[in-house]
């Protein structure tokens, strides 16, 4: 049974999460059920900081045993940070995806894109359609 | 022969379960039109005498020349009774890519301890289980390069093997990428200072063979920096594998890949295959090379196993994203060399030493000939290039008497007419060089 | 067990080397210093060390030899014996691949005729040899796809691939600058003709499909579907991965197919060395000849020899000739077994995957059921449902007993997919106590599901844990 998905922050159809610091930064992450359906994690293949992104895009990638997910940019900008502990320590996105699963910053272009993204309530709503 | 168990019994019982009255309704889905008879062309079956019988003429029709001085990227090597005898075992080589861990641990540790072997020799930290043969090895190096820079153009030098750059032309035409050939300089070294008038920022990357195809030993470090400072990878190839028993590694010198021809390593000449690409690269690259990789891991109780690992790489997962569609490798040419490389051990420096030491005597021996002289002034392993007054003329006489003589580099190389490449490897003796001078004179 | 790294010893060593019969020279000198290695970092064993630690780990292996292997789409059928001897011939195994033809007579008639054998069994134009592997094979086939465009002035951007196929059809197709779309599939498992005609326009240059497919069927529309293909100008693909399954009973060649690629070491009972090497040869229509990769064979007289004078081929995609020693043997199947042989391993391989299919459908489900063709695929949907019991968890324990499990999870549109390819050389005794074993499983997997959730438990390590050696990768021993 997937977490609560935090009020905190704001969802994608893709399953990613995004925290908007409020200063045009954001904070990405996928969510607890795209975790679990990723099923254990075993390498992150992060960005270099500085690359510039268009919402939608490839981020990061994600890999299980038998699997690769690209991870789509909820929004568009520059990645300003990445999570370095996923390099030797992917399963945190398995143990802790709202937290210490984190995987990048970026500093928005378009403020404007977070209007797109889903509520925690939708999030939700979405994700029952979707197991129908 | 046709090797069906089934009696004519067995096959009524098996209708009668499936439920059709004959053979020929399990067909049923293939249009009537386009149903055979009887297959065109091919001859009646054989029995086994027959076959063994049949086969034989065949071979007898090859002629096996007394012996050979021809390398040229396939080298004729003593091959240790234990190699054939290992390689021989029905448990190794009926099995399918050890895709169930469980009941393929000998093949996985055999394969583990091939990586290992591969990269110690070749100077850098991982390899893969194997490629097709040296130049796939050599071209998937070049194209993986340019799929993660994002660059498209590959320098490759000319003394690199013909046939590799004909291979990696393919490769390259389909990807869209371009190849720039460098020119090698007197010494037969590649030319430094025309590579790096060819290096710009959109070179992926540098492609050279030490020892090179004439025999030549090359200054990897000198050719790593110059790519590196500009932006490019190193793939560093060679010719024959028993080098690395005594050259420095491309690895240690410097190179992002390390890659090549493995025949030599308890492989037979066979016409020109099965050989084995050998591929092995530094570490930061492991989670893209191509081809499979096995990995140590844990069984529940905690005991080592073996698995194929990173398979995320591979194209039945990553499918039109994966950078290469390598499947099939070249498993048991793979554990023949393995299994060769720990019988031979630390006597592989020897055998590379004898191999030295016959080339040079028939280069000198060469040399005492009218009009023959060196090509290049480089050292070299157990190949090297001679001209001569008439090279066609000197491989046909000893053609006549059953021996192979040098590969005449015109045909890939037009400015060196009347060339030679001649190779000895320890499966000459001196009493036939000796014979080679008196047949030319 | 021990790494031959852990058991080796200073000192010790499995060969020696002859003694120079030539003057030694100083190497150093000869060389240079810089250009030499210091260490040496191999192996030291005796040779009875060295042949007790190969062949433990060879009984630590699963081979045809052993028992049954019904691989799914792989065709392990048995390898005969006559045809490694046969292989082993000091002729075949000893030539220099850059000998004069005169020398290679008899190698060079061998291919030539095979090339022949194979246009006779697949209806095609002309075959080259030179692919590795059928992977590359079928590399070789889209590249011969693109120039056969190019050297009409045209840009196709598109291959279709049904959404049953090799992961090889899409990576090949994206290695030629293609754009793969994918063309899905009907409720019978067959190409869906309506979605066909809706993808197929002039932007595509060929459809690459596998007939039968990968759920074993044979696609019953075919003369259709290559007529749609055809009318646009594409080109029609064969991935003869399956060509078990018509080998004598049809031709790709006469269906409609422009290029096939094939595998020896499956239809051809070449053995697979654990993983290789195999052999792709691709067969080509009179439209694409041209193309081929070189150098190609050509018969003057008596004679046969290389050439490399096509002005439009590929090019070449291996060093010298392919995996000629691979050759010999497929060779010498196609000559023991004739027409009328092949045509009956054909029979008896598509009799026996029928037979385990209707043994087996009332303990599995079988979600497209209907006659197969050399091979059928089953769904542990039902086990997974009533018992937490998954796909993995079957194939490890027929481990258990004594078989190598079914290709599972592919084709990827079968959930829990187990793929059953029994081959032809196996005894309807074999099938059934395989079935048998089956069958008792299912009863398992409701009775005790942990035991079968616990498989294996016979085998030297029981299950491996696959997230810790792809988290933590660990390819080369290093001393502790």
């Amino acid at each position: 049974m997937s977490k609560q998905n935090p009020q905190d922050r704001l969802y994608s159809r893709d399953h990613e999460w995004v925290i908007d610091n409020g200063d045009s930064t954001v904070i990405i992450g996928i969510t607890d059920y795209a975790q679990e359906m990723l099923t254990d994690i075993v390498f992150v293949d992060l960005p270099e900081i500085g690359r510039k992104v268009v919402q939608k895009a490839t981020v990061a990638v994600v890999e299980s045993v038998k699997s690769v997910s690209d991870i789509y940019s909820p929004v568009g900008g520059e990645v300003i940070d990445v999570n370095k502990m996923l390099e030797d320590t992917p399963e945190l996105i398995n143990q802790d995806a709202y937290g210490e699963g984190w995987i990048v910053k970026m500093r928005m272009s378009d403020v404007g894109e977070l209007k797109m993204l889903l509520s925690a309530a939708d999030y939700e709503e979405m994700l029952k359609e979707e197991k129908k | 022969m046709d090797y069906c168990p089934h009696t004519q019994d067995d096959i009524k019982q098996m209708q009668a379960a499936i439920g059709v009255a004959g053979i020929d309704e399990l067909f049923a889905d293939i249009p009537q039109k386009f149903r055979l008879k009887q297959i065109p062309d091919i001859p009646s079956a054989l029995s086994e005498q027959e076959t063994v019988s049949v086969m034989s003429d065949l071979a007898r029709k090859n002629r096996l020349p007394r012996f050979s001085m021809t390398g040229a990227g396939a080298y004729h090597h003593f091959i240790p009774a234990v190699v054939g005898h290992i390689v021989g075992r029905t448990e190794f080589y009926s099995a399918y890519t050890p895709y169930q861990a469980e009941i393929s641990q000998g093949l996985l540790q055999a394969i583990y301890e091939y990586q290992t072997m591969i990269a110690r020799l070749t100077g850098t930290e991982i390899a893969n289980a194997s490629m097709y043969d040296g130049a796939s090895a050599m071209t998937e190096a070049a194209i993986l390069c340019a799929k993660m820079s994002g660059k498209t153009k590959i320098i490759a030098a000319r003394s690199v093997h013909p046939e590799y750059r004909q291979v990696l032309q393919t490769y390259c035409r389909a990807n869209g990428y371009t190849v720039v050939e460098l020119a090698y300089d007197p010494s037969g070294q590649i030319d430094l200072n025309a590579l790096q008038n060819e290096l710009d920022d959109q070179v992926a990357a540098v492609l050279v063979q030490s020892p090179n195809f004439f025999g030549i030993i090359e200054d990897i470090s000198s050719v790593a920096d110059a790519a590196h400072k500009k932006g490019a990878l190193l793939v560093a190839g060679f010719t024959d594998s028993t080098s690395l028993g005594i050259l420095r590694p491309a690895g240690a010198a410097g190179a992002d890949f390390v890659v090549g021809e493995g025949q030599s390593f308890g492989n037979p000449l066979n016409y020109g295959g099965p050989y084995l690409g050998i591929f092995a690269a530094r570490e930061k690259f492991m989670r893209r090379i191509p081809g499979r990789l096995v990995g140590a891991t844990e069984d529940k109780l905690g005991r080592r196993g073996f698995v194929l690992t990173l398979q995320t790489r591979e194209q039945h997962i990553r499918r039109e994203k994966a950078t290469s569609n390598i499947c099939s490798n070249e498993a048991l040419c793979a554990l023949a060399a393995g299994v060769y490389l720990a019988a031979l051990g630390k006597n592989l420096r020897k055998l590379a030493e004898l191999n030295i030491y016959k080339t040079q005597y028939l280069k000198n021996k060469l040399l005492e000939l009218a009009g023959w002289r060196e090509v290049f002034s480089a050292p070299v392993y157990n190949e090297f290039v001679l001209s001569c007054p008439d090279a066609k003329k000197v491989n046909e006489k000893l053609k006549n008497v059953g021996i192979i003589g040098g590969y005449e580099l015109q045909k890939d190389y037009p400015e060196l007419k009347n060339s030679l490449l001649f190779c000895a490897t320890e499966m000459i003796s001196k009493n036939d060089m000796d014979i080679v001078t008196e047949i030319i004179k | 067990m021990e790494l031959i790294f852990e058991i080796s010893k200073p000192g010790r060593s499995a060969t020696d080397i002859s003694k120079s019969d030539v003057p030694v020279i100083n190497i150093d000198d000869a060389i240079g210093k810089k250009y030499l290695r210091n260490e040496l970092d191999l192996p030291e064993v005796a040779e009875i060390d060295l042949i007790r630690h190969y062949t433990n780990l060879s009984r630590r292996n699963f081979g045809v030899d052993l028992g049954f292997y019904p691989l799914g789409s792989c065709t392990m059928k048995y390898n005969p014996k006559v045809n490694e001897n046969v292989a082993a011939l000091p002729g075949f195994t000893g030539l220099h691949p850059y000998v004069d033809a005169d020398f290679a007579q008899g190698n060079l008639q061998l291919i030539y005729e095979m090339q022949k054998y194979l246009c006779g069994i697949f209806g095609m134009a002309e075959f080259t040899l030179q692919p590795a592997a059928g992977a590359h094979g079928e590399l070789t086939g889209v590249m011969m796809i693109k120039k056969y465009f190019e050297k009409k002035g045209l840009k196709r951007r598109v291959i279709l691939i049904p959404d049953a196929a090799h992961g090889t059809n899409p990576a090949s197709s994206a290695l030629c600058g293609f754009e793969v779309m994918e063309l899905r599939s009907n409720s019978e498992g067959g190409v869906d003709i309506e979605h066909l005609k809706s993808l197929m326009t002039e932007d595509v240059a060929a459809l690459m499909l596998t007939n039968p497919n990968t759920l074993g069927l044979f696609e019953r529309n075919i003369e259709q579907v290559a007529q749609i293909i055809h009318d646009q100008g594409g080109l029609l693909y064969g991935d003869g991965a399956n060509a078990n399954a018509f080998m004598g009973k049809t031709r790709p060649g006469d269906l409609g197919f422009d290029v096939i690629q094939l595998n020896l070491h499956k239809t051809f009972s070449t053995p697979h060395g654990g993983g290789g090497p195999g052999s792709g040869p691709v067969g080509v229509s009179k439209a694409l000849m041209d193309f081929l990769p070189v150098p190609r064979i050509v018969k003057t007289g008596d004679n046969y020899s290389w050439s490399e004078k096509f002005p439009d081929t590929i090019g070449r995609v291996r060093s010298f000739y392919g995996n000629f020693n691979v050759i010999v043997k497929a060779y010498t199947y196609i000559r023991s077994l004739g027409a009328e042989g092949l045509k009956r391993a054909t029979e008896m391989a598509v009799l026996n995957a029928n037979y385990v299919k209707e043994r087996l459908k009332p303990y599995y489900d079988l979600p497209y059921d209907r006659g197969c063709m050399h091979e059928c695929v089953f769904s542990g949907k039902r086990q997974v449902a009533e018992n937490g019991v998954h796909t993995t968890d079957i194939a490890k324990r027929l481990i258990d007993y004594g078989y190598h499990p079914p290709t599972i999870y592919f084709p990827l549109i079968v959930p829990e997919a187990m793929m059953v390819e029994p081959t032809e050389t196996e005894s309807k005794e074999t099938l059934d106590t395989f079935c048998e074993a089956m069958i008792a499983i299912a009863r398992e997997a409701k009775e005790n599901p942990d035991g079968v959730k616990n498989a294996p438990q016979t085998t030297p390590v029981t299950r491996l844990d696959e997230v810790l050696a792809a988290r933590k990768p660990d390819v080369c021993w290093k001393k502790p």
